[in-house]
């Protein structure tokens, strides 16, 4: 057991246990409950819905590995919408040309990393607790979106917008396709970039960081600004998926995207976590809330148990490790 | 008086860009400097401000709560459903279902900080997703117009017509709010707990030594936002003459910018009520003025988060710098102390 | 003083998961006496402190008494009743709190009916001061004053529980020399009032100065208890480490090398003026003085984090202009912080990430890191240093001080650095680890590197540099040749 319980360690990060044990469970609850689970329809569902929320955990979980937090992912996302939004109304609506949505997706990200980079500007000259700056730029983006909207829908795009959010290549999903390549950017840029080691330095020190020759302020306004491309790439998903821009979609996943990064043991003090388990983790909330579906509850109850589920997996670390405390002492 | 402006340095520059927005205001529009206008102001922010009181508590202490807002939505609900299954019930009862209810979700918090380890935040945006879900969940997020009289009929505990024909009035709201800011400042300057909460927000490890109880910190802190969160659940069901569930969704992060804006520091030790009140306030004020010059109600947000913004980004980089050399000290009296 | 011991214990045993902490230690203080308990890290000095506080309970057969009573079960409660109080080396003060609220602590939390007492806690806080014959501000928070200051109200407020017998552990490790001569100053007062002092502290002039006795630990285990008078430095050390250690002056010229760093009339407002100096090829030059002499300040400088207000700074005859740090570590200049456990080392991530910390871009390959090139650089220095490890991938904080003092050399090293300065390499590093960091530092002059030490024990400079420049405020004082001047002549024009 104990070598197993290494081997696994090793092959897969610790960090990865919470999330599989997560995984089997749910598909074992869920197959015996509902015998129609384990179905293409239920993975179908799966994979047209995680990339949303999987798009914009991945937006949140930069800030949150440099010991910070982006809390306006949702609405930067929304505001990057309503800028490829515009673009393709502006030049045609539903008419619009091929290249007119290159252009649209390209405000998109301009608008995204523009709201990141003023974040991260702010935090990395000011100081000022990222909850803080996030918090009232979130604020900020709502406001302007909802002033620029006057609250209502954008909508009217071409043919060729849907499905990039329902569409399938090979078997499929689009969505899923763009998320799981997001996935991999991300994680070579964790384990393989000097951007990437240096967040996590900064995460766990800034100074002695600093005190080492690595460039905290521009690691910082990077990562807000990657932070931001990646709500771009949401919204504009998001966009395809609604056929419509309103600002304010997406808004309950904030907390959520917090929530399946801690799942996915992100360290919550930041510096240590990988994008891998947090990837599992998304997975394990999807299915949960599809299995609850099938059986009949709406989303309100999986949003409890996404809850309930946290809770299991942060206690049964604090568990976890007072007993590896208590073995280390004992041997 | 030196001391009294540097000790307070967040309160004296929010009061002082308060007085200065306040100014500008009254040039730009004939209503905001009325009394009845100020009362307008204060009833609106009633309820935001008891949140304020409660989260500033647990923020002193060194945690954080995401959760009091929907946990103030649970309240409304249980106290109505429970209220009318008593037949009716009166305001009394009213406090004292939605505090209990209150303090009951905040201890859960508690639990969940001190017995399972799991740092506050974590802990209470799962306990966001929980009490949001299952009350969702039970209600079908249908509301309930139907609420007693005695909680619907607003309170007006004085009124009186101005000479230019305005009415001022005072209503419950304004007067709860008052006696919670009351109490958490006799809490938290006048009493042992206090002390205690400020030193275990400001070293943990050192008030460990003293022998503090950790627990019992952790359980007055969220308690009392779970108190204060009920009890501004009841208010903001009795001034919006119904019950919601998804009202007061997203407040807390509204709240939560509001109080720090006052100066409390997230990472606790540090923070009054007074500067709590003039967080909400400030806020307040300026969605009150932009509503009298005639800005879109649209475009609120947007400055709101903007002012914010640079708030934060200024009191970071530390407001005394800001101040006047002659105020901050004395010259040094020699090396030795 | 008197005859009966104010507090004695015997046969102390104290064990974690299997590992004896404390092997049957006695100990004893008389009242009113300055006791000194010395030790290396790990030693179980920490613990003694704690099972004298109740913290832990030691095992069967041990005794405890205190003012000649037995006492069976010592809890932190009693031990605070009693008159025990300990001021921790983190002092354990609250920032955003005022010097009264501080120091009358005890009562803000013991109020009547749940209340605070707010004149009964001046009161108290200004009786304790005077106690102390100090006269501070009782109503500033106490984040705004001076470390050595939070010292005496730390002590103040022991004062207030009725202290009979203090300890300080290392109290004066980040005070100034006046200032911690001004402590030890409040010691002797607090001793004369009748209080019991033990000191735990790893500077040896200073505990030679103002103890009565020494107990020393070893291991676990009591080596012995011996009155102050005829003690040295050097027979302490050996106590404490078991071993002899024989220094030698290794001083050399290093006239024919070529200068790699010159520094001209470099100064900057309120730190340091008019600094020249230049350093060799090979050559290794000491920087002493006491703390707050700007020493710390010219080492920040010449690695680029802060900027000189005039002077000039010349790598290998070129002008250099450092924005930042990456300009100077670009140029060839490392620093060792002296702060290794905040800022020279990035306590909670693993030895392999701060080995590479400074030099990403050796290890790159397509732009991207290479696993491979990374475990190389790791292994090639962690052999090529000596540093004990588990696994790389181990939490840097899980070494011993000296073992993370390796691992930070082996990060500047990794860059290929011209210069190298140490501020202070040898603090929270056993005096049996010392040895080994400076026989690397010599291997890395012999090889080339052109190396500044920075310490404030004159010792470490005179044994192991060619040349000593003493600092002291802000200038370069005097400039010595360890051939031709004796130890305790350097020592004497220092702390003249």
């Amino acid at each position: 057991m104990k070598a197993f319980l290494q081997k696994f360690s090793s092959t897969f990060g610790a960090d990865m246990g919470g999330p599989l044990i997560a995984f089997v469970a749910v598909m074992a609850i869920f197959s015996l409950a509902a015998d129609n689970f384990l179905s293409l329809a239920t993975f179908g569902s799966v994979a047209f819905q995680l990339p949303e929320l999987g798009l914009l955990t991945l937006a949140m979980l930069l800030p949150l590995l440099t010991g910070g937090i982006n809390l306006s992912v949702t609405f930067a996302a929304n505001l990057s919408g309503l800028a490829a939004a515009w673009v393709l109304q502006a030049n045609g609506g539903v008419d619009a040309a091929g290249g007119v949505f290159v252009l649209a997706c390209l405000a998109a990200l301009a608008t995204g990393a523009a709201a990141g980079a003023l974040t991260g500007v702010a935090i990395a000259y000011t100081r000022a607790h990222p909850i803080l700056v996030t918090l009232s730029m979130m604020i900020f983006l709502r406001g302007l979106g909802e002033f620029l909207t006057r609250g209502g829908d954008v909508s009217g795009f071409p043919d060729y917008v849907a499905p990039i959010g329902h569409g399938s290549l090979f078997g499929l999903p689009i969505p899923l396709l763009i998320f799981i390549l997001c996935v991999g950017v991300w994680h070579v840029l964790l384990t393989r970039s000097k951007l990437g080691f240096g967040l996590l330095m900064i995460g766990s020190n800034m100074e002695a960081a600093e005190y080492s020759g690595l460039n905290t302020r521009r690691i910082v306004v990077l990562v807000y600004t990657l932070s931001g491309l990646m709500c771009a790439v949401a919204g504009i998903i998001m966009m395809a998926r609604f056929n419509s821009v309103r600002v304010g979609h997406g808004e309950s996943y904030l907390l959520i995207t917090v929530l399946a990064a801690f799942l996915g043991g992100i360290n919550p003090f930041g510096g240590f976590g990988r994008v891998l388990p947090v990837f599992v983790a998304l997975i394990v909330l999807q299915l949960l809330s599809s299995g609850l579906n099938l059986m009949g509850a709406n989303q309100h109850l999986a949003t409890a148990l996404w809850g309930v589920l946290m809770i299991v997996v942060m206690a049964a670390r604090t568990l976890a490790s007072h007993t590896r405390i208590f073995s280390r002492k004992k041997a | 008086m030196r001391r009294l402006i540097l000790g307070h340095t967040t309160e004296v520059t929010l009061l002082a860009v308060m007085i200065f927005l306040s100014i500008g205001l009254s040039f730009g529009t004939d209503r905001f400097l009325t009394v009845s206008n100020a009362f307008d102001v204060l009833n609106v922010s009633a309820v935001n401000i008891i949140f304020a009181v409660g989260l500033l508590v647990v923020l002193i202490s060194g945690g954080i709560d995401i959760s009091f807002a929907v946990a103030a939505s649970v309240v409304q609900y249980v106290t109505v459903l429970v209220i009318t299954a008593l037949g009716g019930g009166n305001w009394a009862l009213g406090f004292v279902i939605a505090g209990g209810v209150g303090i009951s979700l905040g201890l859960v918090n508690a639990f969940l900080v001190h017995q399972l380890r799991i740092i506050s935040i974590v802990a209470t945006i799962s306990t966001f997703n929980i009490f949001f879900g299952l009350l969702m969940f039970f209600t079908k997020g249908v509301s309930i117009y139907n609420l007693p009289d005695w909680l619907s009929n607003r309170v007006v505990l004085f009124e009186h017509e101005m000479p230019d024909g305005s009415w001022v009035e005072l209503t419950l709201p304004v007067v709860v709010m008052v006696l919670c800011c009351f109490a958490t400042w006799f809490l938290m300057s006048r009493t042992t707990i206090g002390r205690k909460l400020y030193a275990f927000g400001d070293n943990p490890e050192g008030a460990r030594r003293f022998g503090i109880n950790i627990g019992a910190m952790h359980a007055i802190a969220f308690g009392w936002l779970g108190l204060m969160a009920g009890i501004a659940g009841l208010m903001q069901a009795h001034y919006a003459q119904e019950v919601v569930p998804n009202a007061l969704y997203g407040r807390e992060l509204d709240v939560l910018a509001a109080t720090v804006l006052g100066g409390a520091r997230l990472g606790g030790g540090k923070g009054s009520v007074l500067g709590c009140v003039l967080g909400v306030l400030m806020v307040s004020i300026t969605q009150n003025g932009l509503n009298l010059l005639g800005v879109s109600p649209f475009a609120f947000k947007m400055i709101v988060g903007a002012i914010i913004l640079v708030a934060i980004s200024l009191s970071s980089a530390r407001f005394d710098k800001l101040l006047p050399q002659a105020l901050k000290r004395a010259p040094a009296k020699g090396k030795q102390p | 003083m008197g005859t009966e011991p104010l507090l004695s214990l015997s046969n102390i045993k104290v064990t974690f998961g299997g590992v004896r902490a404390l092997k049957g230690v006695s100990f004893e203080v008389m009242p009113g006496e300055v006791h000194c308990l010395a030790g290396e890290n790990g030693c179980g000095k920490s613990t003694l402190i704690k099972v004298i506080t109740g913290v832990y309970k030691p095992e069967d057969g041990a005794e405890l008494r205190f003012d000649g009573k037995v006492i069976p079960a010592m809890t932190p409660t009693l031990a605070q009743s009693l008159g025990i109080q300990v001021i921790w080396q983190d002092l354990a003060l609250f920032g955003e709190m005022s010097v009264a609220e501080n120091i009358g602590f005890q009562l803000a939390v013991n109020g009547k009916f749940g209340l605070v007492d707010k004149k009964a806690i001046d009161a108290a806080a200004l009786k304790a001061l005077a106690r102390l014959g100090v006269s501070l501000d009782i109503h500033r928070p106490l984040r705004e004053l001076p470390i050595a200051q939070r010292q005496i109200v730390a002590i103040a407020r022991a004062l207030v529980g009725e202290a009979r017998l203090v300890f300080m552990d290392e109290p004066t490790a980040s005070l100034t020399q006046s200032e911690a001569d001004y402590l030890i100053e409040i010691v002797r007062t607090l001793s004369a009032s009748g209080v019991a002092v033990v000191f735990v502290s790893h500077r040896l002039a200073e505990v030679l100065e103002i103890s009565d006795r020494i107990t020393v630990l070893r291991d676990g285990a009591l080596v012995g208890v011996y009155p102050v008078d005829g003690m040295t430095q050097s027979r302490v050390t050996e106590l404490m480490t078991g071993r002899n250690f024989d220094s030698a002056v290794i001083a050399a010229d290093h006239d024919a090398a070529p200068v790699v760093l010159s520094v001209r009339n470099l100064a900057r407002t309120g730190e340091f003026t008019d600094i020249s100096f230049d350093l060799r090829r090979g050559e290794t030059l000491g920087i002493t003085g006491l703390l707050g002499a700007g020493r710390t300040e010219l080492a920040l400088t010449l690695f680029g984090m802060r900027q000189p207000h005039g002077g000039e700074i010349l790598i290998e005859g070129k002008r250099m202009e450092f924005g930042s740090n990456r300009d100077a570590i670009r140029a060839g200049v490392a620093y060792l912080s002296e702060d290794r456990l905040s800022l020279g080392l990035n306590q909670p991530q693993s030895i392999a990430d701060n080995l590479v910390m400074a030099s990403l871009d050796h290890i790159l390959s397509n732009g991207l890191i290479s696993p491979t090139k990374k475990a190389n650089v790791v292994s090639h220095w962690i052999s090529a240093l000596g540093v004990k490890i588990g696994t790389p991938d181990d939490p840097i904080r899980t070494l011993s001080g000296g073992n993370q003092q390796r691992v930070a050399i082996a990060k500047w090293l990794a860059i290929g650095p011209k210069i190298l300065i140490l501020d202070a390499p040898t603090v929270g590093v056993d005096v049996g680890a010392r040895a080994g960091i400076f026989d690397i530092v010599r291997k890395l002059a012999a090889e080339g590197l052109s190396i500044i030490i920075i310490s404030d024990e004159p010792p470490e400079v005179y044994f192991n540099a060619d040349r000593v420049i003493h600092m002291a405020d802000g200038q370069f004082h005097a400039s010595y040749d360890p051939r031709t001047i004796s130890l305790t002549a350097l020592e004497a024009a220092i702390y003249a």
